[in-house]
C-alpha cells in the first residue's frame, strides 16, 4: 500500500472542502472495498477523507410515503431495519445475499453504490485493463471471463457491476442524493451507473468531488410479490454469475406493474423498460415470463467462457419472475429455489 | 510511541515488531494519534495510518491469536468483535477506530473460565488445525448476540463468512448450537 495522508472530516461541508483541495484524495467510510483495492497498488490515492463519523447513519420516513437512508447506514442495519424488511423486502434480502456478516457490518450503503468491478485482471496490475489503465487494453475479453458481462459491454471493457444491493435499487427506482462544490443534486438511480463504453475508468456518473449523502426510495416497495434470486458458483460468500431482482403488483392473477433488473450481467444494474412493458396487462405465467425474459437479454452476447451465462440468465429470470408471482420469494438462508 | 494506562514499556515489543511492519512504521510525520481499548485495556497508539486493526493487534499489542488468512476479507480468520459486532480486522485502517472497544479472542475467557463458544468447541471438536478457530469463535459470538439465525440453514449462512479448510463445519455447528442453547 502506498503511504497516504489521513484527515478526518468533521462534517459533510468540511469532507466537500477538504475533497475540493486534494484532487488525488478518495473519502474513505467502511473501507471494505478500498482498503483492499489499496493493498492489491490498484487504488493508490494521495489522502484519504475519512467521513465514517459525519452524521449519515439515520433511516428516516419521508413525508411522501417513501424511506430516505443515509449514506452511512451499514448494510446489515439496513437489511434487519423494520420498515426495510416490511415495505421494501426486496432490498433487505439483496443485501442478505451479499458479502457475509462481517462486510455486512462493515460496509456502507454509499460504499455499496461505489464498489469496484471483481473482474480478476482489474485486480491483477501484472495485466492490461482499461479501467485501471485507460488505454492499456481489455484481458477478460480473449481471457478467462466466466465472472465477465454479457450485455452493454464495449471494445474497452466487459466488466460487471458486483452489487446485490444495486440491483434491488434499480427495481425500486431509488434516488441517490449527493453534495459537492456545485451543491446538492439527486440522480436518478437508472442514471446513476454507466455502461463502460470508451471510459471504462469511469463507473458512475457522480463526480470525483461529489460525495453520496443518501439513498432515497419511493413509496412503491413490491411487498407482496417480489424476489432477489442469486446464483453463483457456492450456495454463500460468492459474487452472483447471474441475479435476478423482481418487483410485481397483481390484480388477481394479472399483471398490473413489473420491474425486474439483473445483476451479474453488465456494467451497471441491467433493466429494460421494454421487458417490463410486455408483462403488464398479461396473464402471470411462464409465456409471458419468457417473453420478458428474452427481451432483457436481446443482443446478449458471450466471450467464451461466459457465454453459458445468456441462458442462464434467461432461466433465472422466468424462475425469479415466477417466484415473485407466486408470493414465494427466494430464502437467502434455505438456498432450495423454490 | 505506545503506551498503556499501567504505564508497561512498549519499547521492546516495537522493535521485535519492526520487521513486520517496518515499512509501515517508516513515515512517522504522518502518523495519527488513536486511543483503543482491547479486552478491556486502553491502548493509547500513534499509527501510520496504513496500519490494519490486524496488524495493530497482531504486531504492536502482541495478540497473535488473531489471525491472518488472506488479509482480503475473504476467510474470516481476523475476525474481531468492535464495538459488539463482528467484522475483519484485516479490511480496518486502525486509525478509523479511534475511541472503539474490541474484544478479540484473547478477551472472551473470564476469570480463567473458558468463554460457552471455547468450551463448546472443545466438547464438539470443532477444529482440526485450528487456524481459523479464534475467527470462528469470534464470529458465532457475535451471530448469538445478532439473535438473528436460529436454525441450522440460518447459522450455517450466517456463518459463511468463515472459511475452514479442514471442513470442520459440521461440528461448527453443532458447537453453536450447544453455546446458543447455553445462552
Amino acid at each position: 500500500m502506498i503511504d497516504f495522508q489521513y484527515s478526518r472530516a468533521s462534517d459533510v461541508a468540511d469532507a466537500v472542502r477538504q475533497m475540493a483541495g486534494s484532487p488525488s484524495a478518495k473519502f474513505i467510510a467502511g473501507g471494505t472495498n478500498l482498503v483492499d483495492l489499496m493493498k492489491m497498488d490498484v487504488e493508490r490515492p494521495a489522502k484519504l477523507i475519512d467521513v465514517s463519523k459525519l452524521p449519515l447513519s439515520k433511516v428516516e420516513a419521508t413525508a411522501g410515503g417513501g424511506l430516505r437512508i443515509g449514506a452511512l447506514v451499514r448494510n446489515s442495519d439496513l437489511a434487519y431495519h423494520p420498515l426495510v424488511e416490511r415495505r421494501y423486502p426486496v432490498l433487505s434480502s439483496a443485501l442478505l445475499a451479499g458479502a457475509s456478516q462481517q462486510l455486512r457490518n462493515m460496509a456502507s450503503v454509499g460504499g455499496n453504490l461505489l464498489q469496484r468491478t471483481r473482474c480478476a485482471y482489474f485486480y491483477d496490475t501484472a495485466t492490461p485493463c482499461n479501467k485501471r489503465e485507460p488505454g492499456s487494453g481489455c484481458s477478460a475479453i480473449d481471457g478467462h471471463n466466466r465472472m465477465n458481462a454479457i450485455l452493454g459491454t464495449s471494445e474497452a471493457c466487459i466488466a460487471v457491476h458486483p452489487s446485490d444491493m444495486c440491483v434491488a435499487l434499480a427495481v425500486l427506482e431509488a434516488k441517490v442524493h449527493v453534495t459537492g462544490p456545485r451543491g446538492e443534486r439527486a440522480i436518478a438511480f437508472t442514471d446513476f451507473h454507466r455502461l463502460p463504453g470508451d471510459m471504462p475508468q469511469r463507473d458512475t456518473n457522480l463526480d470525483a468531488d461529489e460525495l453520496v449523502t443518501a439513498i432515497e426510495l419511493p413509496p412503491r416497495g413490491f411487498a407482496t410479490n417480489y424476489t432477489y434470486l442469486k446464483v453463483r458458483d457456492r450456495l454463500s460468500y460468492a459474487f452472483a454469475l447471474v441475479s435476478v431482482a423482481v418487483g410485481l403488483e397483481l390484480e388477481g392473477g394479472t399483471i398490473k406493474e413489473a420491474r425486474f433488473a439483473l445483476g451479474g450481467v453488465a456494467h451497471r444494474p441491467w433493466r429494460r423498460t421494454e421487458a417490463e412493458a410486455v408483462l403488464r396487462g398479461k396473464t402471470a405465467g411462464e409465456p409471458a415470463f419468457a417473453e420478458a425474459a428474452d427481451l432483457v437479454l436481446r443482443g446478449a452476447k458471450g466471450f467464451g467462457h461466459n457465454t453459458f451465462k445468456i441462458d442462464l440468465a434467461r432461466r433465472t429470470v422466468i424462475r425469479a419472475l415466477s417466484q415473485a408471482a407466486n408470493g414465494t420469494p427466494q430464502s437467502q438462508a434455505n438456498k432450495k429455489i423454490a | 510511541m505506545i503506551g498503556n494506562d499501567d504505564g508497561s514499556d512498549n519499547n521492546a515489543r516495537m522493535a521485535r515488531s519492526s520487521g513486520a511492519t517496518g515499512r509501515a512504521q517508516a513515515n512517522a510525520a504522518s502518523s495519527v494519534s488513536v486511543a483503543v481499548t482491547v479486552n478491556g485495556r486502553r491502548h493509547a497508539l500513534t499509527l501510520d495510518p496504513r496500519s490494519t486493526l490486524l496488524d495493530v493487534l497482531r504486531e504492536h499489542l502482541d495478540l497473535t491469536g488473531t489471525k491472518k488468512g488472506c488479509d482480503q476479507g475473504q476467510c474470516g480468520a481476523c475476525t474481531v468483535l468492535v464495538d459488539g459486532r463482528r467484522v475483519v480486522s484485516c479490511l480496518m485502517l486502525a486509525v478509523m477506530h479511534d475511541g472503539a472497544s474490541v474484544t478479540t479472542i484473547e478477551g472472551l475467557a473470564k476469570g480463567g473460565t473458558l468463554h460457552p463458544l471455547q468450551q463448546a468447541f472443545i466438547d464438539h471438536d470443532a477444529f482440526q488445525c485450528g487456524y481459523c478457530t479464534p475467527g470462528q469463535i469470534c464470529s458465532a459470538a457475535g451471530l448469538i448476540a445478532e439473535g438473528k439465525a436460529k436454525t441450522a440453514d440460518e447459522i450455517r449462512e450466517a456463518m459463511s463468512g468463515n472459511i475452514c479448510r479442514c471442513g470442520a463445519y459440521p461440528n461448527i455447528l453443532a458447537a453453536i448450537q450447544q453455546a446458543m442453547r447455553q445462552s
